[in-house]
């Protein structure tokens, strides 16, 4: 098993990234623990996926340190599951959800699956529990185009997991999902996270979906990122601090929380009106 | 020639067989089929059949120019199709390695490519009457070099494809995923443009420019609508291919018209029979409906 104890899954000290000449963030000190379950938050613009690459080591850093389950970002990509945003695959394309997540198994190995060895076996026993997991098992044998949006979702988080990673990157899954699945895609990541004593980091638009089962949010924002319990972090105080501009946070009746004047960079505008 | 149709197929055969142009029309018949329907595979996979498309297409213009300039036709097809394939890989925008967005670039490279060969025609006067063999191939003048050649080259691109088949099924199907896994997604993108191109210009020098990329995208296109079954795919894929060129050649021996035109008509059959298979008789529009009411 590849959970040998990592006192933190992600740690970064002063880090910053560049690109084309624009800093992305910059003084990032966060420290997110193993087991854990994450939401990535932020305006759009924040960098919430340059993190996600940047911890994979697809983007290097252009100052300070990010230490992934223990090493360099890129060195244990192995035991990581990876997410990305916005994936939805074209309606035409016939491969089953069970070849989706079988490659995410072997996909990046060399040549022909022979049929016939033991290693076949193994390989199909791994990829059906894991399909069993997330809940895909109606549907895993219909071409992946086909199946819902909620049902893609599944069968992506089922290849995410099927090498049994220490980490799960999962970059806004619940974007373009409806308010059912959201819940349950949330429930089933919360699940996963405690049952398989996986660390999950969760990039979200919205937090309300998942704010019941988080540990710790990471927020970003022009001065650095505020990491934390959601109750501490998602404050009027803590984000009008970080982002130097009058934010409130607003609590609706139903525990629901939202954000007011949020900035979007690279505009800069507050939406609320000083009166 | 002597060919009568009867409904004794066992004479049928022996006069199929009777004269080595015919054998040798099978042999490479059959290595074409193979070849160009795993590679197809990939192609329609991929969303590329454009790219395929217009591989196939600039081979006309390189067998021009090279008929022209008084040299083999083999290095217009091969420096064209090759040319283009790198071309082809070059203009793709920078980290967009999904489903082949590249269809302006390629638009411009095929468009380009058909003018230049419309003048190396204009230019070299006696050759008009090789337009027909460039477009439509010369299935019944094939030696036993050009077998051979064939064969070599098929095994070639057959054995490059096998070794990189898996990562490049993940790249095509996943790319972002695949990328962060350590697969090489722009250097495999490159390499099956390459592949293609190479596979293209030896096949169209049997098929012609027009049946070779009809050879691509129908087997493969069909056996897509059979099966979402990667390796059942790939093996039905082969089959059609198989039986439409061997029906193909068969039915052009007995009757007066072209060979292309049978096993391209028969590929198509196949393909109206796989999506009826598939989808029933119902209009599109009801299909479409009960699938979103369904999810």
């Amino acid at each position: 098993m590849s959970k040998q104890p990592h006192p933190d899954a992600i740690v970064s000290r002063g880090a910053a990234v560049r690109l084309g000449g624009r800093v992305v963030w910059e003084h990032l000190d966060v420290t997110i623990g193993a087991g854990d379950f994450v939401a990535l938050l932020g305006p759009n613009g924040a960098g919430k996926s340059t993190f996600v690459n940047a911890a994979l080591g697809l983007v290097p850093l252009s100052a300070g340190t990010l230490t992934v389950l223990g090493a360099a970002p890129g060195e244990r990509n192995g035991d990581i599951g990876y997410l990305p945003q916005r994936r939805s695959f074209d309606a035409g394309l016939r491969v089953r959800g069970v070849d989706v997540v079988r490659l995410g198994l072997d996909g990046d190995k060399w040549g022909l699956p022979w049929p016939g060895r033991t290693r076949q076996a193994e390989t199909h026993r791994r990829v059906d529990e894991v399909i069993n997991l997330v809940g895909a098992g109606a549907y895993a044998d219909r071409p992946v185009g086909e199946v819902s949006g909620g049902e893609q979702q599944r069968i992506l988080i089922a290849q995410a997991l099927v090498r049994r990673p220490a980490l799960l990157l999962l970059d806004e899954p619940l974007d373009s999902l409806d308010l059912p699945n959201q819940a349950s895609v949330a429930a089933l990541v919360s699940r996963i996270c405690e049952g398989e004593g996986v660390t999950v980091v969760m990039v979200a638009h919205d937090v309300n979906p998942i704010l019941p089962y988080l540990n710790h949010v990471m927020y970003l924002g022009r001065g650095g990122a505020v990491c934390g319990p959601p109750t501490a972090v998602i404050t009027s105080e803590t984000l009008t601090r970080l982002f130097d501009t009058p934010i409130e946070v607003l609590h609706a009746s139903d525990g629901r929380l939202v954000v007011v004047g949020q900035p979007e960079p690279p505009a800069y505008h507050v939406d609320r009106h000083e009166h | 020639m002597g060919a009568h149709f009867s409904w004794n197929l066992v004479d049928d055969l022996r006069q199929l067989f009777e004269f080595p142009f015919m054998v040798n029309a099978f042999r490479a018949g059959t290595i074409v089929a193979v070849v160009a329907g795993v590679i197809g595979w990939f192609m329609v996979v991929r969303r590329q059949a454009f790219a395929g498309h217009t591989l196939a297409v600039v081979g006309f213009p390189g067998a021009a120019g090279a008929v022209w300039l008084g040299v083999s036709a083999s290095w217009g097809f091969f420096g064209f199709c090759l040319g283009a394939a790198l071309l082809i890989a070059a203009l793709r925008p920078e980290g967009d390695e999904r489903y082949g967005e590249e269809s302006a670039g390629i638009g411009v490279v095929q468009a380009f490519a058909l003018a230049a060969g419309f003048l190396f025609i204009s230019l070299y006067r006696g050759f008009l009457n090789g337009i027909n063999s460039l477009l439509f191939g010369s299935f019944l003048g094939i030696t036993n070099e050009q077998v051979l050649v064939l064969l070599i080259v098929g095994v070639a691109a057959l054995a490059a494809l096998g070794a990189v088949a898996r990562p490049l099924l993940f790249a095509s199907v996943d790319p972002d995923v695949a990328a962060a896994r350590g697969v090489r997604v722009r250097a495999l993108s490159v390499l099956f443009l390459v592949l293609l191109g190479l596979t293209v210009a030896e096949v169209s020098q049997i098929t012609g420019t027009l049946l070779v990329f009809a050879l691509l995208v129908m087997p493969a296109a069909t056996a897509q609508q059979l099966t979402a079954r990667p390796a059942w795919s790939v093996a039905i894929t082969v089959a059609i291919g198989l039986a439409v060129t061997w029906l193909g050649l068969a039915v052009a021996y007995f009757t007066p018209y072209p060979i292309g035109f049978f096993v391209t008509t028969f590929a198509f059959a196949a393909y109206l029979a796989a999506t009826v298979a598939r989808n029933g008789w119902r209009r599109p529009w009801r299909f479409k409906r009960a699938r979103t009411l369904a999810t």
